[in-house]
């Protein structure tokens, strides 16, 4: 078993995986690759009016861009939070959608998982493209940080593969597991800074009568600090913090591997038990 | 035969039976785990080679673990214990269609699975249009192949497992489907491949299939290694154990008719032994016993037998009359016997039609269409083609006048 040969191999599968991916997502829907983008448009368009209009929300200051735009501060942390749930919802999908091809086939198992995060990726890219274009007619100069850009992209790719793969294996075993994960990416999304500012969320505030310091706490939520970083390259025209760019990799590589450990421990039983 | 291609090595694999298929959080967290489960084991310390360059059969009834085998040795299964070593590719084709894709057309699915089973694009760019013409699909492979045919499904995932040049190759029960011209294809296939070097491993259900193909065959029953051996020896021996019992009267199955003076009661099939029996083999000993009741006298009264396929074609039908055998008048009962020293047919499926009739064979007594079923085993002489061995024998003589180079 020469592992080079495995390796090619798989990348083949991997890349015919993907475009399969690509290829069917928009099949036989008139507008086609459009709902990449309307998807997160309309989405944009909803908590726009939601929060800009009626709760009458401030779009913070781009510093030191000087931007102040509810929707594009929106979309900064919108694409990468959709991503993410794309990645894991669309990987819950493939491991059960593709049932007889794990029972019939052989080939590594993550290939699946990793094929359905590469495919998001390339949306996330083309919303990401997109969203530049639109910066840059608005006079956000954010072409010099593109490459601190897509090195998240590749950081978040990690994490979402991780849980993605740690997630997928679970719910064979537990179909519980899609329903608990709707719940909890729902809470997830409202508990990161997506729709509001970082700065809203207090720096301490009583729980049960102690003092609880919840920003801190708060900042540890990684996609708070995803959602952050994006927007400090993007919205503000800024570098992340090293500290935040270190945290972000480690939580990344740590989430990866685990997940990576959770599926290969489970992936042997997968055809006996889907 | 050089070293082993296939060595299985104490082989078990255990399936456990959820007694509610209930994957839920809830039923692991009150019971502290998953679900009541009870344990099957599937296959129990399976040990054989297969050498490179055979083609090695398994055979045994449902459920005696053949295709869990088969899915461990594809690395789609993983064994409990023991371990399967494969040298060189596999390519497995289990059950309808390899894991295609409903959605996807004719064309991706060919490039899916060649993909999954490692074959690099730009060969199998190369070997397209030879998959496509193998399956015979030219046609219809820019549909989806929700819409083929389950033939037209096998027959391209056949075409796929079998053309990506695999070193090993596993087939579960799949040249039953298929026309004859495709099957034909295959076996042609199959020995091109063989010659090549290449191994086969052919879980299946048709004994005439595993004796045409294999080399050796291993006999699983309820996960144990039974017999390992030469092809024949060990498929004699499963087809004597197996034995399905045939209703032996077919008194509700055939059609009947005649003026009824005269019945046909029963037949019986009987073995060398005497004993009745639903299955004989080829090459010894049969006889046809029917058991005759005349309510009323009968002049001249003539029995026939005639046997014929499951597709109707008549093999045989003597008559007593064509024997010479014809007793001026019968009344009461008894039977007559059919006596085959040898019985000359082919590996099949047969039956036998009875009738007792007037002299002139125009009018009938009682006439019973299919009243008996039986199946013809391997046996000597052994012939792949055909219906009845008609004891034909070989001769070769070389010229000896001419100075000929060899």
């Amino acid at each position: 078993m020469t592992s080079l040969a495995d390796y090619r191999e798989s990348r083949e599968l991997l890349t015919h995986l993907t475009l399969r991916e690509l290829r069917g997502k928009y099949k036989r829907s008139t507008l086609g690759w459009a709902w990449s983008l309307l998807n997160p448009l309309s989405t944009m368009l909803i908590f726009t009016i939601v929060f800009r209009v009626f709760f009458r929300a401030e779009a913070p200051e781009g510093s030191p861009s000087g931007l102040s735009s509810f929707a594009l501060f929106l979309l900064c942390g919108l694409l990468p939070w959709n991503f993410l749930t794309n990645s894991v919802f669309g990987s819950l999908g493939t491991v059960i959608g593709n049932a007889s091809l794990i029972r019939k086939t052989y080939f590594p198992r993550e290939l699946l998982v990793v094929s359905q995060v590469a495919s998001w990726i390339v949306s996330f890219l083309l919303e990401l493209s997109l969203l530049a274009v639109i910066l840059l007619i608005v006079g956000n100069m954010v072409l010099p940080l593109v490459p601190v850009v897509l090195a998240l992209v590749v950081v978040l790719a990690l994490f979402a593969t991780g849980l993605s793969l740690a997630l997928s294996v679970f719910n064979v075993f537990f179909r519980d597991v899609q329903h608990f994960v709707g719940i909890f990416f729902q809470a997830w999304f409202y508990l990161s800074p997506i729709v509001y500012s970082v700065d809203l969320v207090p720096e301490r505030h009583a729980i049960f009568g102690t003092d609880v310091p919840l920003r801190a706490i708060y900042k540890w939520n990684p996609m708070a600090a995803f959602a952050e970083a994006f927007r400090d390259c993007l919205y503000h025209l800024r570098l992340p913090s090293l500290s935040t760019f270190a945290y972000l990799v480690t939580i990344a590589v740590a989430t990866f591997l685990l997940g990576l450990f959770i599926f290969g421990r489970f992936e042997g039983r997968l055809a006996e038990e889907l | 035969m050089s070293e082993p291609s296939i060595v299985v090595e104490g082989v078990s694999k255990r399936f456990r039976l959820y007694h509610e298929r209930n994957q839920s959080l809830k039923v692991a967290l009150l019971r502290g785990r998953r679900a009541v489960v009870d344990e099957f084991w599937a296959l129990r310390d399976v040990s054989f080679e297969v050498p490179q360059g055979s083609s090695f059969g398994l055979i045994g009834e449902n459920g005696s673990g053949k295709s869990t085998l088969l899915k461990c040795m594809a690395r789609i299964l993983r064994p409990e214990t023991g371990s399967i070593s494969v040298v060189g590719k596999v390519s497995a084709l289990l059950e309808l269609g390899a894991g295609f894709h409903p959605e996807l057309s004719g064309r991706e699915n060919v490039f899916l699975n060649g993909a999954i089973l490692g074959l690099p694009q730009k060969e199998l760019q190369r070997k397209f249009d030879e998959i496509v013409a193998f399956a015979g699909l030219e046609q219809f492979i820019d549909q989806p192949v929700k819409n083929y045919s389950s033939g037209m499904y096998v027959r391209l995932g056949f075409s796929v497992a079998i053309n990506v040049d695999p070193d090993v190759l596993l087939v579960d029960e799949v040249l039953a489907v298929g026309d004859e011209v495709f099957q034909r294809k295959c076996n042609e296939k199959f020995a091109d491949l063989k010659s090549r070097g290449k191994t086969i491993v052919l879980v299946s259900h048709a004994m005439t299939s595993v004796h045409n193909i294999c080399d050796r065959v291993a006999w699983l029953d309820h996960g144990q290694v039974k017999m390992v051996d030469a092809a024949r020896k060990v498929v004699d021996e499963y087809v004597g154990a197996v034995q399905v019992d045939r209703t032996v009267d077919g008194e509700d199955g055939g059609e009947r008719w005649g003026s009824g003076e005269a019945r046909v009661e029963t037949v019986e099939l009987l073995d060398a032994n005497g004993s009745s029996v639903s299955r004989i083999r080829t090459g010894e000993a049969a006889t046809i016993r029917l058991h005759y009741r005349f309510h009323e006298p009968v002049d001249k009264p003539v029995f026939a037998v005639t046997i014929q396929t499951l597709d109707g074609t008549h093999v045989s039908g003597p008559t007593t009359r064509d024997a010479d055998q014809v007793p001026d008048r019968l009344l009461g009962a008894g039977y007559v016997d059919l006596t085959f020293d040898r019985m000359m047919l082919l590996p099949g499926t047969f039956d036998i039609n009875v009738s007792i009739q007037d002299y002139s064979c125009l009018h009938p007594y009682d006439f019973r269409h299919k009243v008996l079923r039986f199946d013809v085993e391997p046996g000597e002489p052994h012939e792949s083609f055909g219906l009845v061995a008609l004891g034909g024998r070989w001769a070769r003589t070389e010229d000896t006048g001419t100075e000929e180079t060899t």
